[in-house]
């Protein structure tokens, strides 16, 4: 006996690849950039005759990026709710400023130096919020108000000088290694602890994965293909396995940077809290759209307060980090590192109009931007071409975005 | 007299919807001809036809204008023949001068291609004069009033070489005083041979002003009257009679104890504090019962719906809201919410849904709060709830990860009144539930309706379409200007006697006689 299902099936239901193919381009928005970070890796790969993917070039491309991409996660966050940062490099400076008085010429332990930037960022983003939030200014000039004026205090919090040197203790988060006192690199056990971390993680994530879909499909609400899946998780899986060997195992690794630890944290933190808590739904909510949310009860405009504390402290660690990387406060640090952050978040998908991005999107977008600035680098191509091919990049990102919404609103 | 325009057979088509069949009309050179029907009824697409708004091709009929059958692409195409329209909605742009208003698109332009500010000036003035305004045509447009920047659009109009100005609404924004100097205008515009076509709910505007009437409904032209020789009744017989056979479902009526109230209720305008947009209204709701509130556009029943659901509208909000008999605190869209109201807004695509968002995270926007643990939100739990309301409101979705921008209208509204049953409300407020929706899915909103009621919810719904509240209510309150100006329980609703009270003005306190 055949039900009407079966007979449709047998002479409508496209063949599975057919399926599978438009699954992916149901997906392409999501998949796209990751895709396209690939390539970008493979094409660089390919072009500096294997110089990309080497373990100093990898803990290179890491370190130098990483306070781009700890910026990169407050401002996509910003973006969905419909708002800009243009202030976070002069916050970054000024933090990385005020914890160098502190540290260097006071003499403050490390620790609190780190614990006070860190709350004063709090300070200056709660400062922007109220103008935000409470006032009713456009963040736009809000946060370029911002933009001088914190650079404005860094000038007059270094006197318009360097300062420097700072303690090593500092420097661990922007350009340490785990332990590489207790492991120097002759001796290479620095390895162990980086196999370690990556196993670990490698566990912890395929671990999760599993367990979300074990549920999702005991309560049958599992709406993803089984292949799918599995390719998904096998791309992560082998993510993880890649980075650990090329920096625990790969000839000349120096082991885990201290920052990559911080960064990893970050990432799953902010993914748990913007697709999983009040906040982070809320901030989509409010992005996507704000009368709605307002007549749904949510508080939009505590959302954006908060969601500026949260920019500041996020700028402030970013402040730090690159503070310890260059051992140095200066006058000038931080400038143009908006602009990365906005890049970032776009080319990772984030849409101009509020509502759409994710923080995993927005790593990935800073990475490309990173691993297109090292590839060129290494080629030798010189700095002016490399503002060239990142400003077309930025501008084709976007336009593909555009171009798959219009294709996705004309089927649907 | 001959005609100065002939439309004739105009049928007008949107996807899933006839907008308009066969409408014909005719309008005698020199006359005011004022066209009714209720919201929806088609009148503003028949001007958009008229207008060019809607170019030749894309509607059927024809159309002959002094005696020459024409095809209009666009609004210039129309304006150049000399048809202007006023919309409801004011076009000035409110940072320029008068003077730059009235010639915005039209400008003078003088040697070497620059603007001739002179002469702008000087004739900016005569036009302003000739509507009865002795302004200084360099005020900024949003310095006058309401009143005067609906004259503006008059004199703008002017400026056009006008035969045939067509009036939407124009008296709907206005108080009483600039409403009859307006109406004068138009009589004295009639003296100098302009023609006019006005769009009007108020029928005693209609009976002061049109020399006829054209009633039309559902897409139809019923017929046209000369007003002198009709009564205000006879065109609201028009306007409403419609068959109320079987398109709403029934239901057994089983009313409790009173729920909701709302006392001595005043809100002002959120921006002109000065002026009063619900004035004293009352009203309440009981367990188990379908109120609904009657009222032409621009009445205020969004207004006082959006006021009491947590201040979302106005200003100097007065009066008290009563639960179940005590005082309860709807001051913020929280505390209604956790009070027990629903809002489900008339525009559900602006205040109603995250629309590139999808419908489970949709549907739990407004009660979050049920699906957190500890701290974090139960993905899982959230799509057996969506899924809940997928087979329960029979939303047609081939999932509940869909994105709701892509769903029909009344897809969509199922999606909105999911949100808010999510909220577990005592009171829903139903805003328009079926505007923009097709019968089919009407009647499943109306069944939903009767479900909640009998469930012991207590529904409050607004709408503008007569019939619809007098399928589905128990009680009907009517508002006029802000007031509540009559209750009638379902027994004794008509349309007429509805419409009496709806179209009822704070001088006209008399009972019109049937």
């Amino acid at each position: 006996m055949s039900s009407p299902r079966d007979s449709s099936t047998r002479d409508l239901a496209p063949s599975p690849l057919r399926t599978a193919g438009s699954f992916l381009l149901s997906r392409v928005q999501q998949i796209g950039i990751f895709i396209a970070l690939v390539v970008i890796i493979l094409l660089f790969q390919g072009l500096t005759g294997g110089r990309l993917l080497t373990a100093g070039n990898v803990a290179n491309i890491i370190v130098q990026n990483s306070y781009i991409l700890i910026l990169a996660i407050g401002m996509v966050m910003i973006i969905i709710a419909g708002h800009i940062d243009l202030s976070v490099g002069s916050v970054a400076a000024f933090v990385g400023a005020a914890t160098g008085v502190m540290v260097v010429q006071w003499g403050w332990p490390w620790w609190l130096g780190i614990v006070v930037g860190i709350v004063l960022g709090a300070v200056v983003g709660a400062w922007q919020g109220f103008w935000v939030a409470v006032v009713g200014i456009p963040a736009f000039i809000v946060t370029l108000a911002g933009m001088l004026i914190f650079r404005g205090l860094t000038q007059i919090t270094l006197s318009n000088t360097q300062i420097t040197p700072f303690p090593t203790e500092y420097r661990q988060l922007g350009g340490g290694y785990l332990f590489p006192e207790l492991f120097p690199a002759s001796t290479s056990p620095a390895e162990w602890i980086t196999v370690g971390l990556g196993v670990l993680t490698l566990v912890l994530f395929v671990g999760s994965q599993l367990r979300g879909r074990a549920k999702r499909v005991k309560l049958g609400v599992e709406a993803e293909p089984a292949w799918w899946f599995w390719t998904r998780t096998g791309f992560g899986a082998l993510l993880i396995v890649l980075v650990t060997f090329l920096l625990g195992i790969a000839e000349g690794s120096r082991g885990t940077p201290v920052v990559l630890i911080v960064l990893g944290a970050l990432i799953v933190i902010y993914t748990v809290v913007m697709q999983r808590t009040r906040f982070g739904r809320h901030i989509y909510a409010v992005g996507g759209n704000r009368h709605a949310a307002d007549l749904s009860g949510i508080r939009s405009k505590r959302i954006d307060f908060m969601l500026f504390v949260n920019m500041g402290i996020l700028a402030a660690l970013a402040g730090i980090v690159f503070t310890g990387r260059l051992n140095s406060a200066g006058p000038g640090a931080g400038n143009l590192f908006e602009l990365d952050a906005i890049a970032a978040a776009f080319i990772g998908g984030a849409a101009v109009q509020g509502g759409i991005g994710t923080v995993v999107g927005a790593i990935t977008g800073g990475l490309i931007m990173g691993v297109l600035n090292n590839g060129m680098s290494l080629m030798g191509v010189s700095t002016d071409y490399q503002q060239f091919i990142k400003g077309m990049v930025l501008l084709l990102a976007v336009a593909f975005d555009v171009y798959n919404k219009r294709r996705s609103r004309s089927l649907g | 007299m001959t005609a100065i325009l002939e439309m004739r057979g105009i049928t007008k088509e949107f996807p899933g919807v006839k907008a308009l069949a066969d409408v014909n009309l005719t309008v005698e050179r020199g006359e005011v001809h004022a066209i009714c029907g209720e919201n929806g009824a088609g009148k503003s697409t028949l001007m958009k036809v008229l207008s060019g708004v809607y170019p030749h091709g894309t509607y059927g009929g024809e159309i002959v204008f002094e005696a020459e059958p024409v095809e209009f692409r666009s609004i210039t195409d129309s304006e150049h023949k000399g048809i202007v329209i006023i919309h409801q909605e004011l076009a000035l742009s409110p940072h320029l001068s008068l003077a730059e208003n009235i010639f915005l698109g039209n400008e003078i332009v003088g040697r070497g291609g620059l603007i001739d500010w002179h002469a702008t000036n000087t004739e900016a003035q005569r036009l302003l004069a000739r509507v009865g305004l002795g302004d200084n045509p360099a005020v900024r447009a949003n310095e006058v009033g309401v009143g005067k920047q609906q004259l503006v659009e008059i004199a703008k109009a002017l400026s056009k070489d006008v035969k045939l100005l067509i009036l939407d609404e124009p008296t709907a924004a206005l108080n009483d005083e600039d409403s009859a100097h307006l109406l004068d205008l138009i009589r004295h515009l009639k003296g100098q041979g302009i023609t006019s076509i006005i769009i009007s709910h108020k029928l005693n505007e209609i009976k002061a002003i049109a020399d006829k009437v054209t009633v039309i409904r559902d897409g139809r032209t019923i017929e046209t009257l000369v007003t002198d020789e009709v009564s205000e009744d006879r065109i609201i017989k028009g306007m409403v009679g419609r068959d109320l056979e079987s398109r709403y479902p029934e239901r057994q009526v089983r009313i409790g104890e009173e729920v909701f109230r709302i006392e001595d209720w005043r809100v002002h305008h959120p921006t002109e504090s000065g002026r009063v947009v619900i004035d004293g209204a009352n009203l309440s709701v009981r367990a188990g019962e379908v109120v609904g509130i009657a009222g032409l556009m621009g009445a205020g029943r969004t207004e006082l719906a959006m006021s009491i659901f947590g201040r979302s509208y106005g200003s100097h909000i007065t009066g008290t809201a009563y639960l179940h008999g005590k005082s309860v605190d709807v001051r913020t869209v929280p505390a209604a919410i956790s009070a027990g109201l629903a809002y489900a807004t008339e525009d559900r695509k602006r205040y109603g849904l995250n629309l590139i968002e999808d419908i489970k995270r949709n549907i739990s926007a407004a009660a979050l709060d049920k699906l957190v643990g500890r701290v974090l939100v139960d993905g899982e739990r959230e799509i057996l709830v969506a899924e809940e309301y997928r087979r329960s409101m029979r939303i047609k979705t081939p999932s509940v990860n869909a994105v709701v921008g892509k769903l029909s209208g009344g897809n969509q509204q199922k999606v909105v009144l999911s949100k808010w049953l999510f909220t577990d409300p005592e009171v829903l407020i139903l805003d328009e539930p079926t505007r923009g929706i097709d019968v089919g899915a009407k009647y499943e909103i109306y069944t939903i309706i009767n479900t909640l009621v009998a469930d012991g919810k207590a529904v409050i719904v607004i709408s503008s379409e007569l019939p619809e509240l007098l399928g589905i209510c128990d009680r009907i309150y009517t508002i006029s200007e802000g007031r509540v100006t009559g209750e009638f329980p379902i027994a004794e609703a008509t349309p007429e006697a509805l419409m009496q009270r709806m179209t009822q003005e704070k001088e006209a306190d008399h009972v019109l006689a049937p």
